[in-house]
């Protein structure tokens, strides 16, 4: 706000976009208030079974189970880090913030996912839909993280289930762009021998398509996982428990050494949860193929 | 009737296709035709007939157009305007559902690039079409591998077609094309990603599968040595329209125009010219009841030294010489019956390719006589003869015009 401001710009016409934007919000509370009630019980229903298991059963299971699924996909110096990694959360005060932080990143991304790889393979294959998609898609990534809070909250109210929604809407475009993306790449010679011997396209999307694309859709499901657990964190400003609860009250009483434990557990279950959902996506007999193509070229 | 009929064909990318093919209706170049339009003409009034059991090739240099027409073939692109029939069927105006099942049943395409599934196995590829057509997996696989062993890949059945050189890839290909038991294969660049050895190997598979099965197959190809060796009839292609049909012998030797003859100048013509084009007629040939009298003065007469003669059914005996004739006559012998002799000629067929006559020509005393498929000697070929055939073949050495300079600059290019 300038004071001088200049009289041309008196021209200029006043946008109340804010104001549109809280009546449509105002709106929505009241109008689809039993909607919101219902997806508020489902994603209740999702989150905190899963939390009570994970923070239920001792912190050796966790880290056992999950240093074994390190080393099936990817050998045993791997499921070494993890054991020590995840060693030192449990040693720390905050593993069940941990534990609880993990869940929702699961039940986020999971439901962000069932719905970005179906309108992701929409896009691909209509023009229209990728037309449409796009700007909606710039807008979710670029809007600040913290912006999906306030909507959230009017919606939803103070805890868990806003903090959750608010993530898997965070979350879920680089799932629809890199499924877009990699049904895109399959190379059109496969996909024209297919529908040469008459597949129909059904046939060409699950047998060739997908199953082609599938090392890209992978590489989405990892930013997803990324992308929600990143914002899990600012999502404890919503009340929604877990590390982010942790990192907000470092913040508000300044206090360093919790602060920094918080993050150290963020950072493990970051690259704990990259590294095993990369692999997962190598493993498949697809990105095999793939692979030794790319050698073999 | 013919297995596949084209029928004033066109394809038009971009707007207002309707102006397009009306300006490309008297003949005009496309560039031309189309100044001013936000249109590109693919194929233009494209019209020919492929006979059942036929190899028929068309022959074009990259964007002449040929990729697109033979999509147009099994619907994968939809023509602007114009009429495909396949075996009787209008295949412009099938339903989706009906276009799939022509598809199966009709009518399968190998691709340049091999187009296999990198994540299914060698025979799983090669089952495709079985799999499409819902058949169970016991059977697939059964046809699937004879599929494969008809190309020499049993025991590759399950790699993945990564652990496979080119050459065995497209066997794959043609394999899983066979495989789909359709009466008419496309093939578009088939062979042109393989090495020139494997590519020459891989042709000569194509040509005894094809003695024994007897497709119908439609061959792009921007190889004209690859075109002529394969095609029983050649269509060459040129900014998108069809320039010229015929078999391999009457574009070289009858080519419809400019660009035509300047296309086949580097072809290697003794592989194609045979021995019937370049033969001669024979000067002397005689019946064998005639007498020694008449073979003396037919050798006095014509001032050679040699006389074909003739049997039953004029089937082609043997020569005699000035000896023979000179010795029937000391003895008094009514006709040459007994003095014929077959060794100072050598006689070859009618379709034996010029390269293959060298030896021939070598090793035989007189001019080699060219007999029919009953034996009927139909001319002869004087040495000379054969290297003035060789020495016009070899003189048209490649000219330095543009036509020219277009052809070694896509040499070896893929469309």
């Amino acid at each position: 706000m300038s004071l001088t401001q200049s009289p041309l710009d008196s021209w200029l016409p006043r946008v109340p976009l804010g104001t549109w934007t809280e009546s449509a919000v105002d709106w929505a509370t009241g109008a689809l208030g039993p909607f919101f009630d219902g997806v508020a019980t489902v994603v209740e229903a999702l989150v905190r079974p899963l939390n009570d298991l994970l923070t239920g059963v001792p912190a050796v299971v966790v880290v056992l189970v999950l240093a074994g699924l390190g080393w099936w996909l990817r050998g045993w110096k791997f499921a070494l880090g993890t054991a020590i990694g995840l060693g030192l959360v449990a040693g720390m005060p905050y593993w069940e913030e941990t534990m609880s932080t993990l869940a929702q990143v699961l039940v986020a991304s999971t439901l962000a996912l069932l719905m970005a790889i179906p309108l992701g393979v929409l896009v691909a294959e209509n023009k229209r839909a990728s037309a449409v998609a796009r700007p909606v898609l710039d807008l979710m990534q670029t809007m600040p993280a913290f912006v999906y809070l306030i909507p959230a909250i009017f919606f939803f109210g103070i805890g868990t289930v806003p903090g959750v929604l608010a993530t898997l809407v965070f979350s879920m475009p680089p799932g629809v762009r890199l499924t877009e993306l990699g049904l895109r790449q399959v190379d059109k010679e496969i996909v024209q021998a297919a529908e040469s011997f008459g597949a129909p396209p059904w046939m060409v999307l699950l047998r060739t398509k997908l199953p082609l694309a599938l090392p890209t859709i992978m590489t989405g499901v990892n930013q997803v996982i990324m992308l929600a657990l990143s914002m899990v964190v600012i999502a404890g400003m919503v009340g929604a428990g877990g590390l982010g609860d942790v990192i907000m009250f470092a913040l508000s009483q300044v206090e360093v050494g919790s602060g920094f434990e918080g993050g150290i557990a963020v950072v493990i279950l970051a690259v704990v949860l990259d590294r095993l959902t990369d692999s997962a996506g190598d493993r498949l007999p697809s990105a095999r193929a793939q692979r030794l193509a790319r050698q073999a070229a | 009737m013919s297995a596949l009929t084209v029928q004033s064909l066109y394809k038009i990318f971009g707007s207002r296709a309707d102006e397009a093919v009306r300006r490309l209706g008297d003949g005009r170049p496309r560039g031309e035709a189309l100044a001013g339009l936000s249109a590109t003409a693919a194929v233009i009034d494209a019209n020919f007939e492929v006979r059942p059991g036929e190899i028929f090739v068309v022959m074009g240099l990259s964007g002449s157009g040929k990729s697109t027409l033979i999509r147009m073939l099994n619907g994968l692109l939809q023509p602007t305007r114009g009429s495909v029939r396949v075996d009787g069927v209008e295949l412009t105006t099938l339903k989706p559902a009906a276009l799939r099942k022509l598809r199966r049943e009709k009518i399968s395409m190998v691709f340049q690039h091999f187009a296999l599934m990198p994540h299914r196995t060698v025979v799983e590829n090669a089952g495709y079409a079985l799999e499409v057509a819902g058949l169970p997996k016991a059977e697939r696989r059964e046809r699937a591998m004879d599929a494969l062993r008809m190309v020499g890949l049993t025991e590759w059945a399950d790699n993945l077609p990564h652990d496979l050189s080119g050459g065995m890839r497209q066997r794959v290909g043609l394999a899983r094309a066979l495989a789909a038991g359709t009466e008419i294969l496309l093939m578009d660049e088939a062979f042109s990603a393989l090495d020139p050895l494997i590519r020459r190997e891989i042709q000569d598979q194509l040509l005894d599968l094809q003695a024994e099965l007897g497709k119908t197959i439609i061959f792009i190809t921007h190889d004209l040595n690859e075109a002529m060796r394969l095609g029983d009839r050649i269509a060459v292609m040129r900014d998108g329209r069809i320039v010229q049909i015929g078999t391999a012998e009457e574009i070289l030797t009858d080519p419809a125009n400019d660009y035509v003859a300047q296309f086949v100048a580097d072809v290697d013509r003794t592989r194609i010219l045979t021995a019937a084009s370049v033969m001669e007629k024979p000067q002397q040939v005689l019946d064998v009841n005639a007498g020694p009298r008449v073979a003396a003065k037919a050798l006095r007469e014509s001032q050679t030294s040699v006389v074909y003669v003739t049997g039953p059914m004029k089937r082609f005996l043997g020569t005699v010489t000035e000896d023979e004739v000179l010795r029937a006559l000391r003895e008094g012998r009514p006709h040459l019956d007994g003095y014929v002799s077959t060794q100072r000629v050598r006689t070859v067929t009618a379709d034996t390719s010029v390269a293959d006559l060298f030896g021939d020509c070598a090793e035989s005393q007189h001019p080699v006589a060219v007999l029919d498929e009953r034996d009927r000697l139909i001319g002869v070929i004087p040495r000379i003869t054969l290297l003035s055939a060789l020495a016009a073949a070899t003189s048209s050495e490649p000219t330095q015009d543009q036509g020219q300079a277009e052809l070694v600059a896509t040499e070896g290019e893929s469309t």
